[in-house]
């Protein structure tokens, strides 16, 4: 009997976001903005042989009812510098930066991440996001010019104006010939014309070809569309994950999507955001958990989110008292701005009913149902057990790999190093050594033969 | 004891003079490597220099400034400067780092959280040098807005004088909005209050809300207000207009006199142009551009420059004057020019290493014998380095 080949598992390192997953009131939860903090979770994940470090990115300070939202975690650096930065205190882990493609520029981005894989030595990737809202417009120039309908049209042209531009050098063009006073073996290095319904552009892109050919891409973003495109041109895809099941269906769902674009199902990875909480046996990881939720939730959290949902004002209630029994207000939220909460819950009415039955059912205060209903951890239990979890998902295909969140800065990924990492190692799962020095290398990806054109798909 | 100056280099490529890539010492195939940018700042900081300069464009380098050429004898390409700063930083402790940023194509609102990041990363050495863009070839790599052509023969028509007034007054515009948004967090603005359950003081954070004819920035930042509060804005200028930027938004111009009395007349535009802004009561530093070309020899220096430019294939010429000689001959001159009010020099290495280890090893050691420049770095920070306080919050209402 062959027995199919144990997959190697692929990990990052998710820098904690600003939301209420990351645990701000802890003792142990450090600077959220200071150099130090980067330079810990990074050099972490280095150390446990990490593919890859991730940082989201929000253009707009969050607000709820009109003001800044001030209970989670604000303020967050730019990504390409601290990218740039963290190149210098690491040496193989790759460097993923979320980049908006709605309020940027194709020959910036792609100026960017081919300054930022030159940088690191091959290591940068970009996870390109699309959101569009006017609301974050307002800090830009052109302001919340496009409709939600236009966002993956312009994230799909976008992308490939980058990549027209990436490629615009073959890799070959420097020569650097003290002797004959070559610099460069052509004089159209770098020329590039691109015209279409978003970008009507043309010239010489100046930054020569960087090591990987461009940077690796990410795709985020979970609609029918998102998918498509991710299958159309990204390497790996950057999800939400529920259970096992719903896991298995998006990876046979999006791997299934490939063929049509002559792609092979390992050349787009499908790799899950994922919590953890670590205990030394399973019950008193149950029990930490509890405890990591409630410093998650607190009373005043609980009941904002209960406000996105009504999209109306609830500070009358108490978060410790009964479910409020006025109804939601149907209609464009206008609670909350900048956060992907607001949309998340598609008929308010349905689900309000649906968590005044749950909490009566269950006897639950407001704090205690969003506790209830708001996702807990993804892997709870000793190391053994979310070793062995992470296996199973990883091998039953629901996953390629996961982006680890940790709920405390910096600190928090240390204890799933010293303790899950050596488990899975002894495994066979996952390297114990870097093989290669690339992003590309580390998550198995073929190296962009030079000169060749770099898009997802060959 | 005299006042002490303040001493700059300026870094792009193999150095400011086209044939320099092409000297035994240069290293022209790691231009696009991290380590060489490492090597050459470290060094710079090896001679307690303030700060580095380091030059970019959003197109690729021309010899001709108003127009793109194909050739394929000098060095072409670049990295961005904003990154190779941060790159740079964590392995430097003392050095200021000076990234050019084009105004023109960019969003003031990721410039400034990217310099209040460089500022974070390097615990508060960063500066920006703001450069507007005139050549078409960048406004048709953005395809936003049409470029008015113009060159250096129709450079003083009042159509092109007005487009410059323009470029410039937004220029100014984005530098206001890039200033706003670092004050938009006011610096006890995180609180971590657990009995309310706030992370943020919202009173403390501030819409900065501008508008403009080119952008409205809402704001806040996202990012916190960086460790000095403001990182120093600087500008290089040729002429009025860009003095009236310098005087009106930047903390540091670099201008480029011909000699001490050029010096002089130009600080007294900028004097007269910074009291019409009503900022006589702020320091404004004023730095003279060269151009070096530094050995022990002034001979061998000059015909160093000979050789150079026989490579070339033509006479090297520069916006700033170009030195050529010793290093003690460099430091009479700067001793000289000092006297005419500036307040330091940014030189431009025409050779890299050469002339960068020049101004180390021999211009610093000169200078520090007659007690004009620093033995240590002093100051944790940039701006405390050029002797600027650390601004108040326009927002801050305590
Ligand atoms: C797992 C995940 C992470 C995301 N991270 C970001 C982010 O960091 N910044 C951002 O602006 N948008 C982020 N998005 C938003 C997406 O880019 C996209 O705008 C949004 O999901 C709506 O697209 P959809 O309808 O295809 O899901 C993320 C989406 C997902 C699913």
């Amino acid at each position: 009997m062959t027995e199919k080949p144990r997959k190697q598992i692929h990990l990052a390192a998710h820098f904690p976001g600003v939301n209420n997953t990351t645990v701000w009131s802890d003792p142990a939860a450090g600077s959220h903005i200071e150099f130090s903090s980067f330079v810990h979770l990074a050099q972490t994940a280095e150390r446990g042989k990490f593919d890859f470090f991730f940082l989201a990115e929000g253009l707009r300070l969050r607000e709820h009812k009109g003001r800044i939202h001030d209970l989670d975690v604000v303020g967050r650096p730019d990504t390409f510098t601290v990218l740039a930065a963290l190149a210098a205190v690491t040496d193989r882990l790759g460097l993923t930066g979320t980049i908006n493609s709605t309020f940027n520029e194709p020959y910036d981005v792609a100026r960017q991440f081919a300054t930022l894989d030159h940088l690191s030595a091959g290591r940068a990737a970009w996870n390109v996001v699309t959101s569009w809202d006017a609301f974050t417009g307002e800090n830009f120039r052109r302001g919340g010019f496009l409709a939600q309908d236009q966002r993956y049209d312009r994230a799909r042209t976008f992308l490939a104006t980058a990549q027209e531009l990436a490629a615009s050098w073959r890799g070959d063009e420097i020569v650097a010939d003290k002797e004959s006073g070559v610099f460069l073996r052509d004089a159209a290095a770098g020329r590039f014309a691109h015209s279409d319904a978003h970008f009507d552009i043309s010239g010489r892109f100046d930054v020569p070809r960087s090591p990987q050919g461009r940077p690796v891409v990410f795709q985020a973003g979970d609609s029918d569309e998102g998918r498509e495109f991710a299958a159309s041109a990204a390497d790996a895809i950057f999800t939400g994950h529920g259970t096992k099941e719903a896991g298995q269906a998006f990876y046979a769902d999006v791997k299934g999507r490939l063929a049509k674009y002559g792609r092979r199902p390992e050349e787009l990875l499908v790799l899950p955001a994922a919590t953890f909480v670590l205990g030394d046996t399973d019950a008193e990881a149950a029990e930490l958990a509890h405890t990591v939720r409630l410093q998650q939730v607190s009373g005043a959290t609980a009941l904002q989110w209960l406000e996105q949902v009504w999209n109306r004002d609830l500070s009358a209630y108490d978060p410790d008292g009964p479910l409020p029994d006025v109804d939601p207000v149907v209609g464009e939220p206008s609670v909350a701005k900048g956060r992907a909460s607001a949309r998340m819950y598609k008929d308010p009415v349905g689900t309000a009913n649906e968590w005044r039955s749950l909490a009566e059912a269950k006897k639950l205060s407001i704090r205690e149902l969003v506790v209830e209903v708001t996702s807990r951890q993804t892997f709870v239990g000793s190391a053994a057990t979310v070793a062995a979890t992470i296996d199973d998902l990883v091998q039953s295909d629901a996953s390629d790999g996961f982006i680890l969140v940790p709920h405390i800065t910096p600190t928090g990924l240390d204890p799933f190093v010293d303790q899950v990492v050596p488990l899975l190692q002894e495994r066979g799962v996952f390297r114990t050594e870097y093989e290669g020095t690339t992003l590309r290398d580390h998550l198995g990806l073929a190296p962009l033969p030079s000169g060749a054109p770099v898009g997802a798909a060959r | 004891m005299p006042e002490p100056l303040h001493l700059a280099v300026a870094l792009d490529g193999a150095g400011w003079h086209p044939a320099a890539w092409r000297e035994p010492d240069a290293r022209p195939a790691d231009l696009f490597t991290a380590g060489y940018w490492v090597d050459l700042v470290r060094e710079a900081e090896r001679g307690l220099l303030d700060l580095v300069t380091l030059e970019d464009a959003l197109s690729l380098q021309s010899d001709d400034p108003w127009t793109p050429d194909e050739r394929t004898d000098r060095v072409r390409g670049r990295l961005d400067a904003v990154q190779v700063a941060a790159r740079v930083a964590p392995l430097t402790r003392g050095i200021g780092l000076v990234p050019t940023a084009v105004v023109t194509h960019t969003e003031p609102f990721h410039l400034s959280k990217a310099l209040a990041t460089l500022d974070y990363v390097s615990t508060g050495r960063a500066g920006v040098r703001v450069k507007v863009s005139s050549s078409a070839a960048e406004y048709a790599h953005f395809g936003r807005r049409e470029a008015v052509a113009f060159d250096r023969s129709s450079y003083d028509s009042p159509e092109v004088q007005r487009v410059v007034r323009e470029l410039f007054d937004e220029a100014a515009d984005w530098v206001e909005v890039v200033r706003r948004l670092w004050d938009s967090w006011e610096d006890d603005a995180e609180i971590r209050d657990v009995a309310t359950g706030r992370f943020v003081d919202r009173e403390k954070l501030h819409y900065v809300d501008f508008t403009g004819p080119h952008f409205s920035v809402r704001g806040p930042s996202i990012t916190p207000r960086p460790p000095q509060g403001q990182p120093i804005v600087t500008a290089l200028a040729h002429a009025t207009v860009p003095y009236d930027l310098v005087a009106r938004s930047a903390d540091l111009g670099f201008v480029t006199p011909r000699d001490a009395a050029d010096a002089a007349a130009i600080v007294g535009e900028i004097r007269g142009l910074q009291q019409q802004a009503g900022r006589a009561e702020e320091t404004v530093h004023v730095f003279g551009d060269l151009v070096v070309v530094l050995d022990d020899d002034p001979a061998a220096a000059a015909a160093r420059l000979r050789r150079l430019d026989d490579v070339a294939g033509s006479e090297y010429s520069s916006d700033a004057r170009v030195f050529t000689g010793s290093a003690v001959q460099l430091a009479d001159l700067l001793e000289e020019w000092t006297a005419a009010g500036l307040t330091g020099f940014r030189l431009r290495p025409a050779t890299l290493p050469h002339d960068l280890l020049q101004v180390t090893g021999r211009l610093v050691p000169e200078l520090q014998r007659r007690g004009l420049f620093r033995t240590e770095y002093e100051a944790t920070t940039l701006r405390e380095q050029l002797g600027l306080p650390r601004p108040a919050n326009r927002y801050a209402t305590v």
